[in-house]
């Protein structure tokens, strides 16, 4: 593309446009698809990456924090590691490439790169609208990921692990996901990097719960020091549908979860857990919009953020009811643990309600280690940085322990401890 | 085992003085019952024995075995044996209690150098306490006395020191909320903890807890200081005939 904007690209503007141009020859995709990417990326170089003044970006000011880009590395070396619940079915993506071989018991699996080589993607690719920053590069540049297709009244035993890990370069990846009805099912959707280098990652999930299907989905991000993480779910919930989305952020310097959903479907219910544990420099952002389009729908969001060192966290959250969504009952907390006097949390709870019979709230709480609690821990002999340590894990552990799953939750555990002990 | 000279202790945040020249010696074997109207000072005794920070000392020393422990957080003194019974024990969620009591007894011991606790150890030592102390497994498998009753919250102090095995216990207002079945079953479990190498300071209102827990000494707190000790006899004076005349005499 040879636009002329008349605006000067930044560092990283100027090498996600020169990715594109070195990666377009070997990005699969038919002519629609083709087509789409250059729409998305001649709209990139026009929009630029969002800035403060961009409302939905406001507390990400991406173009101030995104200082470099890594080019594509397709020698980058990244290993599959083992699935975090034993017994798992793993469909792994290494550095930006899904296996080819991947299944998983009662789950229709097909590689995304295939449905861009027909052409079946391309609709999928627009961005959600203007300031669509993540649906615009990851529509540009995706490059594989896995469609699953779990059939109506199909009960999954054991859970799929989409698996993404890399260690350097690039990784684009989508991973639509249809659950018939009925169905129940859980999926853990992990990032993991593999090594120190930097690495520069996007994501989007694309799930559609159809009636009465009832599912479990666990983002775990846990991305190296110096990588960033660009993330998008996009949910629709059909009628009785039940959803359990638990975002969980233990990794990256610059990191931006969005979750999207849709509730379309009267009876269903959606229960958001995010749990945010950020130390070093790492600026986390996680955002969240919810749309009660039909009556007698519920959700329930908390979000928890452990925060350390110079880190700094951002929820915003956004609930719409529309006219017609009687009975919406819709409630958003957000808890922060500061741990330090330089990290930094920002909240912005959103409601907007057009419909009079509702119960919808909102709340957001900065707090500090409970000095009762951390005298009466070492009453008993417990050091105090054993004792911190003990109530920060309590902190998150107990929106892990909502799970009632007994492997699952053991796992996550480990994996905030692992955290805590090495950041704490 | 304990001496407390002459101390002065205020509430760090407005300075209010609580403990205004306490004297008091309790020796290894020794029961001690403290007694006292409210306002007296036995609950803020019990949190500077156990070294919380929300009081200070201005003058004065406690010796625990000889040495002053006024330098130590509550974390050491209890690696030392202090321990203290909760009148009001503190919820935690998210912290189960059977971790609690792994990290706690394995803290204590790592601080004396001891090995840790095996797990089939530490299960057997947690099943024959709790069930002495007719602490039902489920309660256990709950988030630190998070949803536990008045009582279940006392027989679960009640459990964790006979888990650590204390030398110093300070036990604060234990029979408050205790229905007598209750009150039997944590007196037991104190008197089971006696021994000629261990003493135990029982903070009470009441007569009737020594009647199960029988004190060597006996000591009236009023305004911050010890205004009369005496043996078991002063208690039952004092539920006789109340505090009144003792203060009187002292005034």
């Amino acid at each position: 593309m040879n636009m002329q904007t008349g605006k000067t690209l930044s560092v990283a503007e100027t090498a996600l446009c020169a990715a594109y141009d070195q990666a377009i020859g070997e990005l699969p995709g038919d002519g629609a698809v083709l087509a789409a990417r250059d729409v998305l990326i001649s709209d990139f170089k026009e929009a630029g990456l969002p800035t403060r003044r961009i409302e939905a970006w406001h507390y990400t000011d991406l173009k101030a924090l995104l200082r470099a880009v890594p080019a594509f590395d397709p020698a980058a070396a990244a290993d599959r590691i083992e699935p975090l619940v034993e017994g798992a079915n793993v469909l792994s993506v290494v550095n930006g490439v899904a296996d080819k071989r991947a299944s998983a018991d009662g789950v229709s699996v097909t590689r995304f790169a295939d449905a861009l080589i027909d052409g079946s993607a391309a609709a999928g690719l627009i961005a959600r609208d203007g300031d669509d920053t993540i649906g615009r590069l990851n529509g540009a540049f995706v490059r594989d990921g896995f469609v699953l297709d779990i059939p109506a009244g199909a009960e999954l035993g054991n859970p799929v692990e989409i698996q993404t890990t890399q260690n350097a370069g690039q990784t684009h990846t989508r991973f639509p996901a249809t659950f018939g009805a009925n169905s129940k099912a859980t999926v853990i959707e992990r990032h993991v990097a593999t090594g120190e280098n930097a690495a520069f990652v996007t994501t989007v999930s694309d799930i559609t719960l159809s009636d009465g299907a009832e599912v479990t989905w666990i983002i775990l991000q846990a991305q190296g020091a110096a990588d960033t993480h660009l993330g998008q779910i996009r949910i629709t919930l059909g009628t009785d549908a039940k959803l359990r989305l638990y975002v969980i952020n233990a990794g990256g310097k610059l990191v931006r979860q969005e979750i999207h959903v849709v509730v379309s479907g009267e009876g269903s219910d959606l229960v958001l857990r995010g749990i945010n544990l950020l130390g070093g420099e790492t600026h986390n952002d996680v955002t969240f919009t919810v749309g009660h389009d039909v009556p007698n729908t519920t959700s329930t969001e908390v979000i928890r953020n452990v925060i350390f060192d110079r880190a700094k966290g951002v929820f915003q959250g956004q609930i719409r009811v529309a006219p017609d969504a009687q009975k919406t009952d819709a409630k958003m907390s957000c808890n922060t643990l500061l741990l330090s006097d330089e990290a930094d949390f920002s909240a912005k709870p959103e409601l907007e309600i057009f419909a009079d019979d509702v119960q919808c709230g909102h709340g957001a709480t900065v707090i500090d280690i409970d000095h009762t609690q951390l005298y009466y821990l070492m009453a008993r002999g417990i050091p105090e940085n054993k004792a911190r340590a003990m109530l920060v894990n309590a902190f998150v552990a107990e929106i892990v322990e909502e799970l009632e799953d007994e492997p699952l939750v053991e796992a996550l555990e480990g994996v905030i401890a692992a955290w805590l002990e090495k950041h704490a | 085992m304990l001496e407390i000279k002459n101390l002065h202790a205020r509430i760090a945040e407005d300075g209010t003085e609580i403990i205004r020249g306490l004297n008091l010696t309790v020796k290894a074997g020794e029961v001690a019952a403290i007694m006292g109207p409210n306002g007296s000072g036995k609950s803020t005794l019990s949190y500077i024995l156990s070294g919380r920070e929300d009081y200070e000392v201005t003058e004065g020393d406690i010796l625990y075995n000889g040495e002053s422990i006024l330098e130590l957080d509550p974390a050491e003194r209890a690696s030392k044996g202090i321990f203290l019974a909760f009148q009001y024990p503190v919820e935690i969620p998210g912290v189960a209690t059977m971790q609690f009591l792994k990290v706690a007894m394995n803290e204590q011991r790592k601080a004396r150098g001891e090995d840790e606790l095996t797990t089939p150890d530490f299960m057997r030592r947690v099943k024959e306490a709790a069930a002495e102390l007719k602490i039902a497994p489920e309660m256990l498998r709950r988030p630190l006395n998070v949803g536990f009753s008045g009582g279940e919250k006392k027989r679960a102090e009640i459990l964790q020191m006979s888990l650590l095995e204390p030398k110093l216990c300070v036990l604060d207002e234990t029979d408050s909320g205790l229905d007598i079945d209750a009150l039997k079953i944590v007196a037991d479990g104190v008197n089971a903890l006696r021994s000629p190498d261990r003493a135990v300071i029982v903070i009470t209102h009441y007569q009737r807890l020594l009647d199960y827990i029988v004190p060597d000494t006996v000591h009236v707190l009023y305004k911050g200081q010890v205004i009369k000790s005496g043996d078991k006899t002063l208690a039952h004076e004092l539920e006789a005939n109340g505090y009144a005349d003792i203060i009187g005499a002292a005034a």
